[in-house]
This record gives structure tokens, sequence and C-alpha cells, in this order.
């Protein structure tokens, strides 16, 4: 006879099994996750019809309640990076390689001295906090224009300062992308200013990225060189981006 | 056949049958996976923003040291709550809501993320299947409640309250009550909700910022009804055993379903 508590320690042992059913999906080669995957090709593709050129919302500063939030990477602690660091990024160059007809290597005090976009927003981040702030800097276009990105370069990819991950084969500096379409947008910035102040080092000194239609982890901090590309084949796992190779989406709009 | 059943009827459309179990399904999915997204960030906020540097959690899943032990603490509106075992701490280790309950059982944000915007999509594919399906079948208008219903209202509370339930080919006014509300308002609440959160989305609809208060507070509306669906799905179920489990399933996978012999149509009248 089936007694109450036996019904209900199987229907606990059913939730339980049913909770581990997609386990497997967290092993980057699963099949069926790929197949979920795909879902991402859909929101990108539906995002993509929806959004045309349309700004992200923009806020007031009354909106500024904190200072940003710090996430990912904190602190850099490579040599390089503290000497520029100690000599106020005097010494920084932003260098601009790859697929473009002109490679740039622009000064900080270049970068800071050129028209510049400020907006306040709110940054998102995948765990689903929210945080607002206000952002001055480059509008990447502009830095492109000056580059010239050939016919062929399909991506933008920032190199960065801050070891992400350190592990027995080495160590691992961040890397994102994103695609034309963004780094064309308005409000895709290489931010060297934050809420009035040159950006701190725990929001990404000397300069990070602003990307305002997708998730926090996009927005690359620490930023060291620019590289335009054809494709993901040599960087990190081949999908684009250090979060990308570790299971998220490579495009981060929802 | 006993004196007293009524004749079978097809009381439910292969396509409203379809729909039910398909959705049924994402909403298990995407529960599972929504908790797994939450255990990122587990506290709910009001407002535009997340509070850090102040507070505007309405609701915090944390743990705190408590001598020799680690103490699972939920905080709401201010005030804490020992919830060791179950929120904060869970098996032996720190995490807000306990692997039980979240979809994969192990801490990963990204495969939650995964799972959760799969099965999002089903789901409003699914909807809107079963909306334009519904509004040309009829099944739509079945849904909402006629004022003849409302006057019955207080009649039929009373009879769910004594557990005695009349097995019509209709349903009867809080059933049309209850599925209106998850269909018109809780599914697409999740939904816009879901959308405000999506800061691509929010370029192009900034109004629904404006209409939920902020993200943080869609993100939270999101939660809470997410609750009102387990509470929706907890009466659903009880409603179904109370009501003769046999006949309310067959009903959902079949379509055929026994109602009281006087309730039959013409057939019955005369019996």
């Amino acid at each position: 006879m089936i007694s109450r508590r036996n019904l209900l320690l199987g229907g606990a042992a059913l939730t339980l099994s049913g909770c581990k059913l997609l386990d497997g999906l967290n092993s980057g080669d699963s099949m069926l996750r790929a197949t979920l995957q795909g879902a991402e090709n859909l929101t990108m593709t539906a995002q993509r019809f929806l959004l045309g050129d349309s700004l992200a919302p923009e806020f007031a500063e009354a909106d500024i309640r904190q200072g940003q939030h710090p996430n990912g990477s904190t602190a850099v602690d490579s040599p390089e990076y503290l000497d520029l660091q100690a000599g106020g990024f005097a010494n920084y160059r932003l260098q601009v390689t790859g697929l473009v007809e002109t490679p740039l290597s622009i000064p900080y005090a270049t970068l800071t001295a050129m028209q510049s976009r400020t907006q306040i927003t709110r940054h998102d981040c995948v765990e689903g906090w929210s945080c607002i702030a206000k952002w001055t800097g480059v509008p990447l276009s502009m830095i492109l224009d000056q580059a010239k990105p050939l016919l062929k370069a399909r991506y933008v990819v920032f190199h960065c300062f801050d070891t992400i991950e350190r592990t027995l084969a080495g160590e691992v500096t961040y890397y994102e992308s994103i695609d034309m379409v963004d780094a064309r947008h308005p409000q895709t910035i290489l931010a060297w200013g934050m809420n009035g102040q040159p950006l701190p080092m725990a929001n990404g000194a000397p300069l990070r990225l602003r990307v305002e239609r997708q998730l926090g982890y996009k927005m690359a901090k620490y930023v060291q060189s620019i590289e335009l590309v054809d494709s993901f084949a040599g960087l990190g796992s081949g999908r684009g981006s250090y979060w990308a190779d570790r299971g998220y989406e490579w495009y981060a709009g929802i | 056949m006993t004196p007293e059943q009524g004749p079978l009827i097809y009381r439910q459309k292969r396509i409203t049958r379809l729909t039910h179990w398909v959705w049924a399904v994402c909403l298990l999915f995407l529960m599972f996976s929504g908790f797994q997204i939450f255990n990122a960030h587990p506290s709910l906020h009001f407002g535009k923003e997340s509070g850090f540097d102040y507070d505007n959690a309405a609701v915090a899943i944390g743990a705190v040291q408590d001598g020799d032990r680690v103490k699972g603490v939920t905080r709401i509106l201010g005030r804490d709550f020992d919830t060791s075992g179950v929120l904060g701490t869970s098996g032996g280790a720190v995490r807000a809501i306990p692997a039980a309950l979240t979809m994969p059982s192990t801490q990963s944000l990204a495969t939650g993320r995964v799972i959760h915007l799969f099965f999002a999509w089903i789901l409003v594919a699914t909807l809107c299947v079963w909306l334009v399906f519904s509004a040309i079948n009829g099944h739509l208008r079945k849904l909402i409640p006629s004022l003849r219903d409302l006057r019955n209202l207080p009649d039929d509370v009373a009879n769910h309250l004594r557990l005695r339930f009349h097995h019509t080919s209709d349903y009867n006014v809080l059933q049309k009550l209850a599925y209106a509300s998850v269909l018109f308002l809780a599914l697409p609440l999740m939904i816009a909700t879901g959308l405000t959160m999506s800061p691509a989305f929010n370029s192009v609809a900034p109004w629904l910022l404006d209409l939920f208060g902020g993200r943080q507070t869609a993100r939270s509306i999101h939660f809470l009804t997410m609750l009102a669906l387990i509470l929706f799905f907890v009466v659903h179920m009880v409603m179904i055993l109370a009501a003769g489990p046999l006949n309310e399933i067959r009903s959902i996978v079949t379509g055929w379903y026994r109602v009281d012999p006087d309730q039959g149509g013409q057939d019955d009248q005369s019996a």
C-alpha cells in the first residue's frame, strides 16, 4: 500500500530528478544545449529586426544615486598596467589593429581631447542587478572612421589588460567583441570618464566599452587594444568573448 | 453505465489540449530555470536600479556566519527570518533557492539562461497559436464570464468551498476567471516584464519601463507573478483531485468529459 509518506518521498524524488534532468546541458559539447542555444539566434534576429538604430533610455542626473557597482575584474596587477596607472595613463596608447586601412595608436591625451559623448545609462548585469551612472567617452564610430575598417571586417574585438582567470595552462585576459551594428551605434563609446570623474580602476580605467543595448559583460573594461576581424577563429575558444566561451550568449540583448 | 452517470461529451478540442500541455511543460522548465537565474542575484528590488549604497530591496536571501555554523537568512521588508536549510543555505551549501528547485541543479547561470530563453520562445509561440485558433474556434468566448456567470459567482464560490462540483460542458465562473487571469493577465505580464528586463527591448519600448516603474520593479513583478502562477497550479491540482481526477485528466488528454446526468443536452432531458 502506498502511504502518504511514500507519495511525498516519491514526489520529492521526482522533483530532484526533474531538476537534474538537464544537468547534462552544463557541458559545452552537449547536443541538446546546442539545440536550445539556437534560441539565441532567434533572439538576436528578432531584436535586431525590432531595434533598428533606436537609442537605449537615458536617465537624469537625479537618477544617479550611488557609484557604479564594480563587477568582474576590479583591479589589474600586471606590471605594465600598474606602470601606466602610476603615470596617470599619460603613456597609455589605444592600439587599433587588424582589418583596417590605417592602424592607429592613439595616446590617452588625444582620446580624452577628442569630441566626446556623455550619457546617463543603466548598466544591467547578467546576474540581474542594475546600476545607473554617467559615462563620458569617445564614440567608437569616430575611431573606426579614422582607422577605416576594410570591407571584410565584421567584428570589433576588445583585448583587455585584466586577468580574468589564472589556470595551470596560464593566464586568460578578458576579451569581448561586438559586430559593426553595435560598433557604429551612437551610444557605443569608449568611456574614459564616469560620474564626472576619470574612470576609476574598479570600473575599468583607462578605457571601458559601453554598449548600452546589451548586458554588462559585453562592456569590456581595461581596454588595451582593438582589433578588427572577420571571424572569431584564433580568439579564445572561437565564440568571440570570454563569457561566450563559457556558455553565455555572444549577443546579450536580454 | 451506472444510472447516475451522464454522457461523455467532446469538451476539449485537439488544439486546446495540445497547447495546454506544451505550456504546462514550458512553465515547469521556466520556473526551474528562473530559480537558477534568480540565484545569481537573490534579491528583489523596487525602482530603476538595484541599491548597493542604499537599500531598495523588498526581499533579499543570503547567508550569515552564526557562531560555528552558517545560517540562511531571508529578509522580507526589513525583517529577518531564519530560513536555514531551505533559503540561503541548503544541502550543506550556501545557495538562495535549493538545488531541488533549480535547473540545472548545480549553480550555472549560463545554462539556466539557455533553458529559460528557449522555453520562453516556445511559450510565446504556443500562446500565439492558441490565441489565433481559440479566437476562430470559439474557445476564447467560453473563457469570458457572462453577466449571468457573475450573478452565479456567490453560489459558485459556495459550491467550490463545499467541494461540490457540477460537471457541465461549459466552464463554471470561477474556472473562467482563473483561466482567463492566467491567459490574459499573468502570462502576458510575465512576457512583458521579461521583455522589460531586456536592455535591447528597452530601446524599442522604453514606455514599458515607465509602465512597470523601472527595470528592477519589472524584475520583482516577474518573480511575484511566478509565485501567483505556482499558486494557480496548486489550486488547479487540488480542484482536479476534488472534482474527479480521472474525468478531468481524460478531458485534457483525450477531449472526452463525462458530464452530470442532467447536463448532457437533449438526450438527457428525457431521462
